[in-house]
């Protein structure tokens, strides 16, 4: 993969007068992991919600692939191959860590108007979904219910979901939030099993963890867009350091 | 003379509206700050309209039996939310749905029990008995008159409450931001028992002023309340403005609808089929026009900013 | 017991299942052993208990596993009855030639069509809308139709309209009826496989997961909307032809069959049941229909202990009958 996956063009969006995303533009090539950090309340998690379509935009475009989906429904955008994972854990908690990638198999899979054979025993969706987990390292869980397995495990099966719809780039939302350092571990491996394969937009609070995977780092303050470049030139940013990196972390 | 029919179904109409008001502030007020969805709101009203009932007959005079039945009538949603409600708020809709239903079927057979099955007509003073002539040739009900005066003056109350008193404050802070509210360090149970006390009262009020025209019966509030529910839907569930403005709209509508409709549809049909037809259209004509508006807007004239 | 993990359900009950099939199968004997032995009085409350339990049953595919609160449910057995009623009536009396008929499958057809024509639009509209105002909109829906039928005079308003001919099928006569509970049995077994089937598919799943976490469907890629709508009219459909039975069961039908408190009652059924659980609307409406019948012979004032059980089991009794049943058998959830 290589020229431009998804370009940002002076995006906006306000709540009742406080903007949360403030004209930001942005170009994330094919095959990248794009990391972006920034304080709490920088509008990160905004920003991802208007790229998946969950948040429409007040003002400016998002073009994936050639294609201008600012407007288009989440759900299309989804199936335009734009996946993402959610910071607050989203999953389906009533059922199985299969039947959770299942469903997401399923959405790929053409329309689900089918009425009548039972999608438990749909070898077109359980082989998929199994190989998705194992990806992530979930196999023996499958048949556990999604509410009962651990926190890191959820959020592993949310990165199967994602992956399960297929996606040429994934919007991965604090992965390792709440995770110990053994969780961690396994989901920066699983992270670098897909570098390359996929583009990723990761948004993380774990600087460790940003700083080994990312090639580019973009950094957002109250909305804006500060600093973005290769690992090396954000720990050199002046203005990083003052605005962001001096006061929570010390990155070197 | 078809201008002072005109007149007086307007004024009928704007009746009706008022009426349809003061149901739906209650609804409106305790879903606007509890999330609470009660269809035992009609029970309220028929509840104000017993009471009203007996306390005239007792008491030999209707503003006695109002006065007295307006405290009654907010001391039996306090009851009820002291019983019931509040062991809801924490439950999802359905769950309000299903329970405020239950009370429903208590509430009726208790005044089954109480008042026994048969209708209570309730006397009014000879002053309001009459007619008062508004225009030179337009007679117009004294009673109906006072049922649009005190719907005004309850209106007003409730905007001046609302908008200039530390309750009302309280009030559209809740609605805005539940949480907060509690930061605040007031006690959010009482404020809710308050909230559900007025709009008992309201809607009690509401049953007191129809219930000299129809009699207090049994399953009065069950019919109404639906109406109630597609005047806050109109409006915007949970904004008060909204709430007054689809009420006075549904009661025109309503009463327009019933009044002429079927003139209207003579000019286009046969007699035959206009009289077959207009019945059933204007009987449904304010859930089509709900319809037509939520297809449009889905949450509402005035949807209340998001929490 | 070997599971396969690739086609494991946790979330299934299996204990229930059991009990579910001794259900079905008193359904079928019991009846009928009490019309021969002489209490055809029996054969009726079993017959209504039926079409109750196949109407909840149409309800939970929406309720229960779609999670969405439709309180206007009543006004589809309406429809479904008139859709009996209106052709005789006219078939009888003359008038509307077009629809005029004693034809059962006249009736069906109508009974099935109108109910899910006006599952159509009005789940158009409501399917827009959550949460509270979903239940305020399909209530104010049903009303509407209450209304409706209230206004037309022709087919009684108030008073109701008596149904002289049963809807005539080739080879049976609904007039017999025990062949009117065996058609209606029948129909409650097939609807409960045909809503197993539904539940279980790709279909269901979409259903259950929209429930779940409906912004997560979105994120895999998953309209909604258009699925809900579906189950809606699917819904609408199985309840309008519950109506069909009830119809010609009752032989009598008036608006007050689709009064909002009915389908209060019928949600009743199905939360007492146990939403979500294929058979809890049967359990639902026998407990419903002993209380009917037991209480009322009781007193009069009979829905003062209903109206309260109804809110103790709001309060006390989550997943329904059919969830303690599955709590006591130790099923862990």
């Amino acid at each position: 993969m290589s020229g431009v996956a998804l370009s940002i063009r002076n995006l906006h969006k306000s709540f009742g007068g406080v903007c949360a995303t403030d004209d930001v533009s942005l170009d994330i090539a094919g095959g990248e992991l794009h990391a972006l950090i920034g304080p709490n309340g920088a509008g990160k998690t905004t920003l991802i919600s208007q790229l998946s379509g969950l948040l429409p935009a007040d003002r400016g475009t998002v073009i994936f692939n050639g294609r201008d989906i600012t407007r288009l429904p989440a759900h299309e955008i989804a199936l335009a191959g734009l996946a993402r994972s959610f910071q607050i854990t989203s999953i389906f908690a009533d059922m199985s860590v299969l039947d959770n990638v299942a469903m997401a198999v399923q959405a790929q899979d053409g329309h689900s108007y089918r009425f009548w054979q039972p999608a438990r025993k749909d070898k077109r969706l359980r082989q998929p979904a199994m190989e998705f987990l194992q990806r992530v390292g979930l196999a023996d869980r499958a048949s556990s219910l999604a509410s009962a397995v651990s926190h890191g495990e959820r959020r592993q099966l949310e990165i199967a979901m994602a992956l399960a719809t297929t996606p040429q780039m994934l919007l991965l939302d604090e992965p390792m939030a709440g995770m110990g350092p053994e969780e961690s571990g396994r989901m920066i491996e699983i992270m670098q099993s897909l570098r390359g394969e996929k583009t990723i937009l990761l948004v993380e609070h774990d600087m460790d963890a940003v700083f080994a995977l990312a090639d580019r780092i973009t950094v957002l303050v109250y909305g804006r867009v500060i600093a973005s470049g290769s690992p090396a030139e954000i720990r050199a940013n002046a203005d990083v350091r003052r605005a962001y990196l001096g006061e929570e972390t010390d990155p070197c | 003379m078809e201008s002072s029919i005109f007149l007086i179904q307007l004024l009928n109409g704007l009746q009706l509206g008022i009426l349809l008001f003061l149901l739906s502030a209650g609804l409106t007020l305790t879903f606007g700050i509890m999330d609470f969805v009660n269809l035992a709101h009609g029970s309220l009203y028929m509840l104000g309209a017993f009471f009203c009932a007996s306390l005239t007959l007792w008491s030999g005079s209707f503003i006695v039996g109002i006065l007295l039945a307006l405290p009654l009538a907010a001391a039996a949603g306090w009851l009820l939310e002291w019983l019931v409600v509040r062991h809801l708020y924490e439950r999802d809709h359905l769950d309000h749905v299903l329970a405020t239903f239950g009370l429903i079927l208590c509430l009726d057979t208790l005044v089954h029990i109480g008042w026994g099955p048969a209708g209570i007509a309730i006397p009014l003073p000879d002053w309001l008995n009459g007619q008062v002539e508004l225009l030179p040739g337009l007679l117009f009900p004294s009673f109906r008159l006072l049922i649009i005066a005190t719907g005004i003056v309850a209106a007003a109350g409730l905007y001046w409450m609302v908008n200039h008193t530390r309750l009302g404050m309280l009030i559209r802070a809740g609605a805005s931001n539940r949480t907060m509210v509690g930061a605040l360090g007031i006690d959010i149970k009482t404020l809710f028992s308050g909230v559900f006390a007025i709009g008992a009262a309201l809607a009690g009020l509401a049953g007191m002023l129809v219930a000299p025209i129809t009699e207090a019966s049994i399953g009065m509030g069950n019919d109404i309340i639906i109406t109630a529910f597609v005047v806050i839907i109109i409006g915007g569930i949970g904004s008060m403005k909204g709430a007054f403005v689809a009420a006075i709209l549904i009661g025109m509508i309503d009463t327009m609808g019933r009044s002429f409709l079927d003139d209207i549809f003579k000019l286009l049909m046969s007699t035959e089929a206009a009289e077959t037809a207009a019945p059933a259209i204007s009987a449904m004509l304010v859930y089509i026009m709900m319809a037509i508006i939520l297809t449009f807007r889905p949450q509402g004239l005035f949807p209340p900013k998001t929490r | 017991m070997t599971t396969d993990p690739i086609t494991e359900n946790p979330g299934a009950p299996k204990s229930f299942n059991r009990f579910a099939i001794v259900l079905l199968v008193t359904l079928a004997l019991l009846p009928p052993a009490l019309f021969y032995s002489g209490n055809p009085f029996w054969l009726d409350v079993f017959t209504r208990l039926v079409i109750l339990a196949l109407a909840a049953v149409s309800l939970n595919l929406v309720l229960g596993y779609g999670g969405l609160v439709s309180f206007g449910h009543a006004a589809y057995l309406g429809l479904g009855a008139y859709a009996v009623g209106v052709p005789v009536y006219h078939a009888t009396y003359g008038g509307f030639e077009s629809i005029a008929s004693y034809n059962g499958w006249v009736h069906l057809g109508l009974a099935i069509g109108v109910s899910a024509l006006f599952a159509l639009i009005t789940g158009a509209i409501c399917l827009r809308t959550r949460g509270v105002n979903f239940i305020m909109i399909t209530m104010a829906f049903g009303q509407m139709v209450f209304y409706a039928i209230v206004s037309i005079e022709t087919y009684g308003g108030d008073d109701g309209l008596t149904i002289d001919v049963r809807s005539e099928f080739p080879g049976i006569s609904l007039d017999n009826p025990l062949t009117l509970y065996a058609l209606c049995y029948l129909s409650l077994v097939a609807v409960l496989y045909l809503v197993h089937r539904i539940t279980g598919s790709r279909f269901g799943m979409v259903l259950r997961g929209a429930r779940a976490n409906e912004q997560r469907m979105r994120a895999i890629g998953i309209d909604c909307y258009r699925y809900r709508l579906v189950a809606f009219v699917i819904s609408g459909a199985l309840c309008g032809y519950a109506g069909f039975l009830l119809g010609n069961f009752t032989t009598f039908i008036s608006p007050e069959m689709m009064d909002w408190t009915r389908s209060g009652e019928l949600m009743f059924i199905v939360i007492l049941g146990g939403a979500a659980y294929l058979y809890g609307p049967i359990v639902g409406a026998i407990v419903f229909i002993i209380l009917e019948e037991v209480l009322s012979g009781y007193t009069v004032y009979w829905h003062l202990p209903f109206g309260l059980l109804l809110i103790f089991s709001v309060l006390f009794l989550r997943g329904g009958l059919s969830g303690a049943m599955d709590k006591l058998t130790g099923r862990s959830q």
